[in-house]
């Protein structure tokens, strides 16, 4: 296992490698710079020719590539932020995975522990008014966007409301995140109350949609393995439909299950952009998306960069807990 | 020997879009205490279904029990409760399955799979259960049990896990084993073996066995009377003896004819049974077999015959009297 | 160690002359780059050859080899080693076109006849296609070819149009033996025909490869590890165990006369439907499980479980000789 382990990561290390050259190509490559501003923020020529200058952008395209590999591997310095002139991506990174991380976590946790349960009642009752309800409510959760279902939310929760004659208080609060650094192992909060408070709302949003197709997945797997032999033996044997059900059936029905969520909790640890704006959480998932805009070469770069990394790391871990799930699935 | 089993009138069906499949359509056989009843038939037949409906193992829907009593020890098996039922299943009825490769867990290990029982049935602890299981494997011939009890099923060959799966099987002393066709998916010579250990745990421990094959070969060596079934009906019963020397009813004789026998002369040209197996969903009246049947009579497709005695134990459900026809 | 090859001196009209057949897997390992450590030595130097018009069994259990044998002698696994003469060429050296046309001549039926037909094809289709791919008839001429095929093997012409799934596994395996005669045979490979089949329909399925041998002057070799069925149908019997053969002989030399201690061990295995015979029958138990194929034994493969076993055995492996006329044997007990 553990040769298996190291031939992964060393050959992750080839792919990480194209994946910067391709960003970084590519982004040089769309039209417009970092300090090309139109209409009244335009910059005066004199000023863009020195901004350049001094990130040396007038350089040959290739000695740019090499000259940020070895801040990248021999300091870990990912560059300065363009837009942001006083910050470098390291101190963005540093000051916002934290937070995507923390609501990507609630998110999972929250769509595991509804999505699980509910795929094994689905798959237990087929074909019955529960599995259809169920299924039902899989596929509103996976159709209603972010868009839609964050402000809904955020109207019943987050205002006050006057019906029937009766005043109600928000019961959650939003617009902020509650939670600050330092935090715990570098990204981990605290737990309390001012913590939830905050999270509950974005955490639902993000988790429905990944709840409906953990669900999804579930039903199918699970339906799928009760059919097979080995769970008619555990049924002769005289065991109850319980027992068969955890002992037998859960663990052979998670690989499915296992193999989405790898690249789900990459995803959803570096930020979401949708959930993170409506709830103005000061998460990593605008940075994501603003760089491009922004033509902030070194934002762009790191935060590919990270998610590659997440990418890389969260299928290697997905290939490990197969083999525990599965001990037929041997690496050498 | 007092009688174990005795079934009733077993009826069973299955609902599918196509149509309503007729699996079992009302047999009456039984089993003696320790004595083995051999269940012959080729896929289709009904000989699963049979078993798996007395054992309540048939999944409702697209399946029911539409008819029929089980007895078993004073009770009607078909109607007991489910909780009763499964204090039933792998205590004192056991049942083992075809295919050893996926009717093992395989991510469970082999001493959890077959502690399971013990603990469940004969309320051990988990020590307890494991020095048993040890003892079990042991039993049936499989080295080294006390380090492998705690390997995988895929780290067993075919022959070893339907010998891990007898373990199971006969782990609380069952009064009677049902065996599925379990040695069909495995080489002849492990199925030497394996039919040797059942023969010789039958003479310890004395307990009584179904076993369902399509293979005539193994049935002559183990059973002691046989049933043969064609499209959900029992066509022929008998002692194991008669049934070989004295065929009475078309399909057996067919049967016993279209195969090749290592033991005659080669030059015999096997002479197989015309036609194809018969359909479960609409079948025609009359005689099921009768489209393939050479001794057919007009009598044959209108009305189907009932099982009769033909000689002492010996049961048959044909009009024709073959013995006069000169087979 | 050698084997003599049996080959025989006089003109005995010899169609598939095999000679020293190797077909080793490689098993990778490997951190960064892979290595081969090792080989799965699923057939490991046989020889053995089949007459034309003549049926040769090929029986053992299961991992003896019998298989891959059978494609590596259609070239479907390239050989490692090893030649395989086809009316006096030989296919392992041979590649692309001429490879190609050389397939219109050696057939194979394989065993399941549900999923060796593919569903999405008619069965004319499936049928006709080779007739198509090696140029032997088009259009119209095609169409009638394959309706002939069908009524050759004992099927309605009628049924051109259906698809495979519309059919039992008995009707299915008949068209794959129409598939197989479509481009008019020399030599047909059957890799275990009939044991996915229900015991009734396999003696119409046996009769019907009988038939049409005589019929069309056909060469087979019959994989299968049921031995009364082997001994049926063939006119010799080479018996595998580990990717080696350890007897070759006419069928009825083989049952009267097994010399091998596996082949009898094997035999009584074999289950007799006569209580009466199987009630006095003293059967050979086999110990044991059949070794790896990665790692077989020093010696003679069967030393590990063989009921009489010597101390050479388990150090050097027997030769494949001729004992007795037309009788090979593996093994230091016979003819050493």
């Amino acid at each position: 296992m553990t040769k298996y382990i190291i031939r992964r990561l060393f050959w992750s290390i080839p792919v990480l490698f194209f994946l910067t050259l391709a960003v970084f190509v590519l982004i040089r490559a769309i039209p417009g710079g970092p300090f090309d501003f139109a209409g009244d923020k335009s910059l005066p020529p004199s000023v863009v020719k020195n901004l350049e200058a001094k990130y040396h952008l007038n350089d040959p395209v290739w000695k740019q590539f090499v000259d940020y590999l070895k801040d990248l591997i021999l300091r870990f310095d990912l560059g300065p932020s363009f837009r942001y002139k006083s910050r470098t991506v390291n101190d963005i990174i540093a000051q916002t995975l934290p937070i995507s991380a923390q609501l990507g976590l609630v998110a999972l946790a929250l769509a595991l522990l509804i999505g699980i349960p509910a795929g094994i009642i689905a798959a237990l009752r087929q074909n019955t008014m529960v599995d259809y309800t169920a299924t039902f409510i899989a596929i509103i959760g996976v159709s209603i966007p972010a868009i839609v279902m964050g402000p809904f939310l955020i109207w019943i929760f987050a205002l006050p409301h006057d019906i029937g004659g009766w005043h109600y208080e928000p019961i959650f609060p939003v617009s902020r995140w509650g939670a600050k650094p330092p935090f715990f192992l570098g990204f981990l909060p605290v737990p309390d109350l001012e913590f939830w408070k905050y999270a509950i709302l974005p955490a639902f949003t993000l988790g429905t949609g990944l709840s409906a197709s953990i669900a999804r997945l579930t039903r199918a797997s699970l339906l799928q393995v009760i059919r097979e032999d080995y769970i008619r033996t555990a049924r002769a044997k005289g065991l109850s439909e319980r027992a068969v059900i955890v002992r037998h059936a859960l663990k052979n029905s998670m690989i499915p299950v296992v193999t989405i969520l790898g690249p789900m909790f990459a995803a959803v640890l570096t930020g979401t952009f949708v959930v993170e704006q409506i709830f103005a959480i000061p998460g990593l998932g605008k940075h994501f998306v603003t760089s491009i805009g922004n033509r902030d070469y070194p934002v762009v770069l790191g935060t590919s960069l990270l998610y590659g990394v997440a990418i890389v790391i969260a299928n290697l871990a997905v290939d490990i807990v197969y083999a525990w799930l599965d001990p037929r699935i041997r690496y050498d | 020997m007092g009688r174990l089993l005795e079934v009733k009138g077993l009826r069973t069906q299955f609902f599918t879009q196509d149509g309503v499949v007729h699996a079992v359509n009302g047999i009456s056989y039984h089993v003696d205490e320790g004595e083995t009843l051999g269940i012959v038939g080729e896929s289709g037949c009904g000989k699963t279904v049979n078993v798996l409906s007395i054992m309540r193992l048939i999944p409702q829907p697209p399946g029911k029990i539409v008819g029929g009593e089980a007895w078993f020890d004073g009770r009607d098996l078909l109607k007991i409760s489910e909780e009763e039922m499964r204090q039933v299943r792998g205590n004192r009825i056991s049942m083992i399955f075809q295919d050893p490769m996926t009717s093992l867990n395989p991510v469970l290990t082999i001493e959890q799979q077959v502690s399971e029982a013990l603990m469940l049935h004969l309320g051990m602890d988990r020590k307890q259960a494991r020095k048993r299981s040890i003892e079990l494997l042991e039993m049936v011939g499989i080295p080294e049990a006390a380090s492998r009890i705690d390997d995988y099923p895929h780290q067993f060959s075919g022959g070893m896990r339907q010998r891990v799966m007898i373990a199971m099987g006969l782990s609380c002393n069952p009064q009677l084993l049902i065996a599925d066709e379990p040695t069909t998916a495995l080489d002849v010579t492990i199925q030497a073996q394996i039919l040797e250990l059942v023969k010789q745990l039958k003479r310890e421990i004395g307990m009584a066995v179904i076993w369902i094959t399509h293979d005539l070969g193994v049935v002559a060596g183990l059973a002691d009377r046989v049933n043969v079934m064609y499209a959900g009906y029992i066509i022929e019963s008998g002692p194991v003896k008669d049934i070989y020397g004295d065929p009475r009813h078309p399909y057996t004789i067919g049967l016993l004819r279209s195969v090749p026998r290592l033991d005659e002369s080669v030059k015999e040209k096997l002479i197989p049974i015309e036609g194809l197996p018969p359909d479960l969903i609409d079948p025609p009246p009359g005689c099921p077999f009768a489209p393939r049947c050479q001794y057919q009579i007009e009598k044959c497709l209108k009305e189907n015959p009932p099982l009769e005695t033909v000689a002492r134990g010996h049961m048959v459900a044909c009009w024709v009297d073959v013995k006069r026809k000169g087979a | 160690m050698t084997t003599t090859t049996p080959t025989s001196t006089s003109k005995d009209n010899i169609l598939v002359d095999v000679r020293h057949l190797r077909m080793w897997f490689p098993i990778n390992r490997g951190i960064i780059i892979q290595r081969t450590v090792g080989y799965v030595k699923a057939v490991d130097d046989i020889s053995f050859f089949v007459r034309r018009g003549e049926t040769l069994g090929l029986v053992g259990e299961s991992g003896c080899g019998k298989s891959t044998t059978g494609r590596a002698i259609l070239q479907l696994y390239r050989p490692t080693s090893g030649e395989v003469y086809f009316d006096g060429q030989d296919l392992c050296k041979m590649k692309g076109e001429d490879l190609r046309r050389m397939r219109r001549r050696m057939q194979m039926i394989f065993q399941d006849p549900y999923a060796s037909l593919n569903p999405r094809m008619t069965v004319g289709n499936i049928i006709g296609e080779p007739l198509e791919v090696h140029g032997i008839a088009r259009g119209r001429e095609k169409r009638e070819r394959v309706q002939e095929l069908l009524r050759v093997v004992g099927l309605n012409p009628y049924f051109v149009n259906r698809y495979p799934h519309e059919f039992s596994g008995g009707q299915r395996q008949r068209i794959g033996v129409a598939r197989a005669l479509a481009v008019n045979p020399d030599f047909i490979v059957c890799d275990e025909p009939i044991s996915a089949l229900d015991v009734s329909i396999r003696a119409q399925i046996i009769n019907l490869l009988e038939e049409l041998q005589e019929q069309f002057g056909l060469t087979y070799l019959f994989i299968a590890h049921d031995l009364s069925v082997v001994r049926h149908i063939s006119n010799r019997v080479a018996v595998m165990y580990l990717g080696k053969i350890m007897e070759l002989t006419s069928r009825e030399e083989l049952y009267e006369n097994p010399l091998h201690p596996y082949t009898q061990a094997l035999l009584s295995a074999v289950p007799i439907p006569d209580p009466v015979v199987e009630e006095k029958r003293r059967r050979i138990i086999l110990e044991g499980d059949v070794p790896s194929p990665v790692n077989p034994p020093k010696g003679c493969n069967f030393c590990t479980r063989c009921p009489v076993v010597m101390e050479i055995c388990k150090n050097e492996e027997p030769e494949f000789k001729e004992v007795q006329p037309g009788h090979w044997v593996a093994c230091w007990r016979v003819g050493h």
